[in-house]
């Protein structure tokens, strides 16, 4: 293996768009001892892609990336960038940017010293590295910070000098470990926003975990959704939030309403009204479908149903409603209609195309 | 809910008196020792009227010949404050990052070992070192330092607490996880990263060390080394007021190492709290 970490000359122009390292994932696998946390994996990314691993606690997202930077060593499979097989090679040989969950600047060093560090690890000339760390912090708007310690900066201002000093050597591709969990509402969407202007900027290829569906559908190119392990499905955020291949992409992507029904001739009835089937055709039986608020109105003749509650989101009002036969369903519509709690409503589902599970 | 309202409902905070009647207590415990061993160094020979004649004399050629033993002591105690660090340095901090790491689940078993010697008498340590120190003097000869070992053992516990509770403070899996994420080796991230955010802790556990070492007695006297303390006592025999200055000097000694230690402690927690 000869995977060393690329110094860069006097000469080279710094943080000059990339066109970003192919990263493949080729049946990884990861034991923490008899529990599979990576059950085979699969995944290509394209060079200068933003994908996003999105899933629950546990289901292995965070090992997955953390197997990628070469923090953790996988037990099968593997992690080729550029073509090269990495499995063996060290995080500190990978040539990987990398920005935590947690906050990890280090506290003896300023900002700017936070940022040079990478580049002193590659043995660049001190006036270079200088000059690109002050870059660097431009990039992300703090170079006013940047005699700063890590405690007298906040955390959305440490997560962007961390920004700055995982994308200053130039890394070949850029790891993000839910670095917006710790923040709070505001500062973690203009970071967002950012994070990915900066991405698009660069043209680095990036991986980023995160629980949050909004987060992932928000900035990532493709968004790999995971469950215990592995895989269940990728795509745009188009595709996931329209065309579910799971029942579990379904509940998590998005919001969606799990509503009994069956299949009759390749549709869907529900609730006596007959929906297309996204995705794979279903043998007819019961199936479990599932319908998304937006594709549901109030109306004033239809289902049945009584308000429960009924919540101001800005532009929309949610509504949770009770039928009949005491099952729930949560409706999207605008702020105009103002249902109360205990109002009795009617319901008309839109005749939106829905996805459907076979119900076991 | 207030500071002292909270204080008055669980009746955890005693009134001003009774902190003071504490104080008072507490200081007389230990200023009369004290103030007692420093009129006694400035007492005459015939016990009438005071001199600084015993305080002075030490400097004197005639005293370096006389106490000559003593001076070896001081010496040798300073020699094995600087090896037992060093071992702490170089043997226990390692393993204990290491430990902290990499196996995390060891983390309680090498706590059970570091804090066995405070539970054990050092009568009782001796007796099991003497035979391995019939091997150590085999390979290492008899010089003192070979003390060091032994006191590398008695220092754990002290020097354990003051490193772990570094370790703790500070995110050192995240820290060593993003500098080998930057492309710096272990080495690297050992002495640029880690060891710059644990100085306070390692340097507590210096302190303390060297405090242990220089008031032990038991160790050195049984296995017939000369130490500070040995040395002492024999100089008390004859020069009852060289003994008491030295002891008063070397108290002197550990208030300022403590001090330094408590001023470690408090500049981290003020920087923590910002």
């Amino acid at each position: 293996m000869t995977s060393t970490i690329p110094t860069t000359g006097p000469t080279a122009p710094s943080l000059a768009p990339s066109t970003g390292a192919t990263v493949e994932l080729v049946g990884v696998i990861k034991d923490y001892g008899a529990h599979r946390a990576l059950d085979s994996i699969d995944l290509s990314i394209a060079p200068g892609e933003f994908v996003a691993l999105l899933g629950p606690s546990g289901c292995g997202k965070t090992t997955a990336l953390r197997a990628l930077s070469g923090l953790e060593l996988i037990n099968g499979g593997r992690i080729l960038i550029d073509g090269e097989d990495v499995a063996a090679v060290p995080t500190n040989k990978r040539d990987i940017g990398m920005v935590f969950q947690s906050y990890s600047l280090f506290p003896h060093m300023t900002a700017l010293e936070n940022v040079e560090f990478g580049l002193r690890m590659r043995k660049v000339p001190s006036n270079e590295r200088q000059q690109r760390a002050v870059e660097a912090l431009e990039m992300v708007g703090l170079e006013r910070m940047a005699q700063r310690f890590a405690h007298q900066l906040s955390g959305g201002q440490q997560q962007r000098v961390a920004l700055a000093r995982a994308l200053v050597t130039r890394p070949r591709v850029l790891l993000l470990d839910e670095p917006l969990s710790a923040l709070d509402a505001k500062v973690r969407v203009q970071l967002r926003d950012e994070i990915r202007r900066i991405q698009t900027e660069l043209g680095i290829t990036t991986v980023f975990v995160t629980h949050d569906q909004e987060e992932a559908l928000a900035v990532a190119d493709r968004v790999a959704v995971m469950r215990d392990g592995v895989i269940e499905q990728i795509g745009t955020p188009e595709e996931l939030y329209a065309t579910p291949a799971t029942a579990f992409v379904a509940d998590f992507v998005g919001l969606s309403n799990r509503v009994s029904a069956e299949i009759q001739a390749g549709k869907v009835l529900v609730h006596g009204k007959k929906l297309e089937l996204l995705g794979q055709s279903l043998p007819d039986g019961p199936v479990t479908a599932f319908i998304r608020p937006e594709d549901i109105a109030i109306e004033s003749r239809g289902i049945p149903a009584t308000v429960v509650s009924s919540s101001f989101l800005g532009s929309l009002r949610r509504t949770r409603v009770r039928l009949e036969d005491d099952s729930l369903l949560s409706i999207q519509h605008d702020v105009d209609t103002r249902p109360e709690p205990g109002d009795a409503v009617h319901l008309r589902l839109k005749g939106s195309p829905v996805s459907a599970v076979p119900r076991t | 809910m207030t500071k002292q309202t909270v204080a008055q409902r669980i009746g955890a905070e005693p009134g001003r008196i009774t902190r003071w009647v504490i104080l008072v207590v507490v200081g007389l415990v230990f200023a009369i020792p004290i103030v007692s061993m420093i009129e006694f160094s400035l007492s005459s020979n015939n016990g009438h009227g005071y001199t600084l004649d015993h305080w002075t004399g030490l400097l004197s050629p005639e005293s370096a010949r006389t106490y000559r033993t003593l001076f070896q002591g001081i010496g040798n105690s300073f020699l094995l404050a600087a090896v037992t660090v060093a071992i702490v340095l170089v043997v226990l901090l390692p393993t204990m990052i290491l430990v902290h790491i990499q196996f995390p689940r060891l983390r309680r078993v090498l706590e059970f070992i570091c804090i066995i010697p405070i539970t054990v008498p050092a009568i009782v340590l001796v007796v099991g070192l003497a035979p391995v120190y019939g091997i150590v003097v085999r390979v290492f000869g008899g010089s003192i330092w070979t003390l060091a070992f032994a006191y590398g053992i008695t220092v754990l516990p002290y020097a354990y607490r003051a490193i772990q509770a570094n370790l703790d403070a500070v995110p050192v899996i995240t820290l060593s996880e993003a500098a080998r994420s930057l492309g710096a080796s272990w080495p690297v991230i050992l002495w640029r990263v880690l060891l710059p955010n644990l100085r306070r802790g390692v340097l507590a556990a210096a302190f303390i060390s060297v405090a242990v070492v220089l008031g032990e007695f038991t160790i050195a006297s049984l296995l017939n080394r000369v130490n500070l303390q040995t040395a002492l006592l024999q100089a008390g025999q004859s020069d009852p007021w060289v003994a008491v200055i030295f002891a008063l000097l070397a108290l002197a000694f550990a208030f300022v190492l403590l001090l330094i230690i408590g001023r470690l402690g408090s500049v981290s927690r003020n920087r923590s709290a910002q």
